[in-house]
């Protein structure tokens, strides 16, 4: 039996079995997850949010679950068939494939390799198909605006993600995610992690995650009052299913990533705590808590704005402050807060 | 068959049967849907080749930029792609004499040319276990070739420069936003807060 295991198809047996735990895991969390958006936007509007189907309305998401797989599912007339059913298909599968290299605790992780961030970056690039091949598939107007706007406005917000990124690889000279944690390590705790160091860009790139799922204020895509909403208007049921988990799971992601990159994964904030898990799990819930705000208490930004936010705001910053942290790494400033090589050196 | 194996077969038939029906698909947004299929199996290729920085640089370049445009442009042009292909048909002629000639190259390059001896340890620069292939490519490219690297850069914007200025127009008579005086517009002078009264009105 261990010569199995050890053996290249007993390999893929475990790492199949893995993935999916981490399905399951993923799935539990967007079932909770999109209950806590729920009930977080309802506090704020001071609505009670579900509170009927069970205890404190806790089987809300089952239910409409259910409800979604048990409908018809209903293609347009003049729809391209393959294309429709594979662009669900595509947000879904892709929005969890990213997880195979996000680590929840050191060394939890699906798959140890050595550009995990450019990976990530990747897929995440590719999610915008699933959004515009559902737009184009659909043979419907509004949906395809939508598909358009969005696949610009996450193409726009890929490049400054994408630099927000190098200037933390900078600091710590590898794009493995355990090495980028374990160089935020250090005695002071939570004044170690990256945050401190690259602050401005926490911001942006909270802001750039925001647009890149295409989260409220930056929810063009689906922007009710103008296109109903957007690329999904023609899907119903199980696809539509798929694209709502696919999209809250990108947006768990990008909560993950925020944690991973500038607030220390899984490191205690308090030095002296131990390490683990529950950390990993507290800070991806904060942030997850923070987006469920952002959504509750902001307009809707006008199209226009956004392009030039992206454009002509964060993609400026973003570039003078990758370079501004090759000097600062470079010469060792602030006692090496923005060198801390792990390999190499 | 080991599961390396498997998977090189795996993805060298998807890059072949991608290839194949970019060309041959009728719908034109379904060529690029294939091609981002072929670009996405290369991109495995390199990974079994052990150029994991190449392979997502491939998937984050090609598929996440360049087939988005391809995509974005096919989708929105109203091309008429069944005359294009009427037309095609008289350029047959040359299309074959290149496909020979490639085919020629291929035998030539595998039926009767030898590796020297230096080719086969050049090949495995790739995977040095010393370095990460991001570091290598770092080395070659910002260290070793760096007045080179930066040439190319050049060019590149050049070039970019060069189809801004070919295509850039500045049309009058279009009403533009002005920007800065939207954002410095002062609330106090445009809000007004009034207490009106249910049922009233202004």
């Amino acid at each position: 039996m261990a010569e199995f295991f050890a053996s290249s198809w007993g390999t893929a047996l475990i790492l199949i079995s893995q993935g999916l735990m981490m399905a399951v895991f993923l799935l539990l969390s967007a079932y909770f997850l999109i209950y806590a958006d729920r009930k977080v936007w309802a506090a704020v509007q001071m609505r009670r949010g579900p509170n009927v189907v069970g205890a404190f309305g806790l089987l809300q998401s089952g239910a409409d679950m259910l409800k979604l797989v048990f409908k018809e599912i209903i293609i347009p007339a003049g729809a391209d068939k393959p294309v429709f059913f594979l662009a669900p298909l595509i947000s879904f599968v892709m929005a969890i494939l990213a997880w195979a290299v996000i680590p929840l605790n050191d060394g939890w992780v699906l798959s140890e390799i050595n550009v995990a961030l450019l990976f990530v970056f990747a897929i995440s690039s590719l999610e915008v198909y699933g959004v515009i091949m559902g737009g184009w598939a659909s043979n419907s107007k509004y949906p395809f605006l939508g598909s358009l706007r969005s696949a610009a406005q996450m193409i726009s917000y890929e490049v400054s993600i994408g630099l927000i990124i190098i200037g933390v690889i900078i600091s710590t000279g590898s794009m493995n995610f355990g090495d980028i944690v374990r160089a935020q390590e250090g005695e002071f705790g939570i004044f170690n992690w990256y945050w401190l160091p690259h602050l401005p860009m926490v911001f942006l790139f909270f802001i750039s995650a925001l647009a890149e799922t295409n989260r409220p204020p930056f929810d063009l895509p689906e922007a009710e009052s103008e296109l109903v909403a957007g690329f999904q208007v023609e899907y119903s049921s199980t696809p539509f299913l798929l694209f709502m988990a696919g999209e809250l799971i990108a947006v768990f992601l990008m909560c993950a990533l925020t944690t991973l990159l500038f607030f220390g994964g899984w490191l205690s904030p308090i030095p002296g705590l131990a390490d683990g898990f529950h950390w990993m799990l507290a800070k991806m819930g904060f942030f997850f808590f923070v987006f469920a705000m952002v959504k509750a208490i902001t307009p809707r930004y006008r199209y226009d704005q956004l392009m030039r936010l992206g454009w002509k705001v964060f993609l400026p910053i973003s570039l003078g402050w990758v370079i501004i942290v090759a000097f600062l790494a470079k010469f060792n400033m602030f006692g090496g807060a923005y060198a801390r090589w792990v390999i190499g050196a | 068959m080991s599961i390396f194996v498997s998977t090189f077969y795996l993805f060298s038939l998807s890059v072949i049967a991608g290839g194949l029906m970019t060309v041959i698909s009728r719908n034109p947004v379904h060529s690029v849907l294939w091609l981002i299929l072929a670009f996405l199996s290369s991109a495995g290729l390199f990974v079994l080749l052990g150029a994991e920085f190449l392979a997502m640089l491939l998937i984050i370049v090609y598929v996440g930029a360049v087939a988005v445009l391809f995509l974005f442009v096919v989708m929105m042009l109203d091309v008429d792609f069944s005359t294009l292909k009427a037309e095609m048909a008289g350029y047959l002629p040359i299309a074959l004499l290149i496909a020979v000639v490639l085919v020629m190259q291929l035998a030539m390059a595998f039926g009767l040319w030898s590796y020297a001896d230096t080719a086969v340890g050049a090949r495995e620069v790739l995977v040095n276990p010393e370095y990460h292939n991001t570091q290598a490519l770092g080395l070659i490219l910002y260290d070793r070739y760096f007045i080179l690297f930066q040439l190319s850069g050049l060019i590149l914007l050049v070039a970019m420069i060069g189809a801004i200025v070919l295509t850039l127009r500045h049309r009058k008579n279009v009403k533009r936003q002005n920007i800065l005086s939207q954002i410095y517009r002062d609330p106090d002078k445009s809000l007004e807060i009034l207490d009106v009264k249910p049922g009233q009105g202004l």
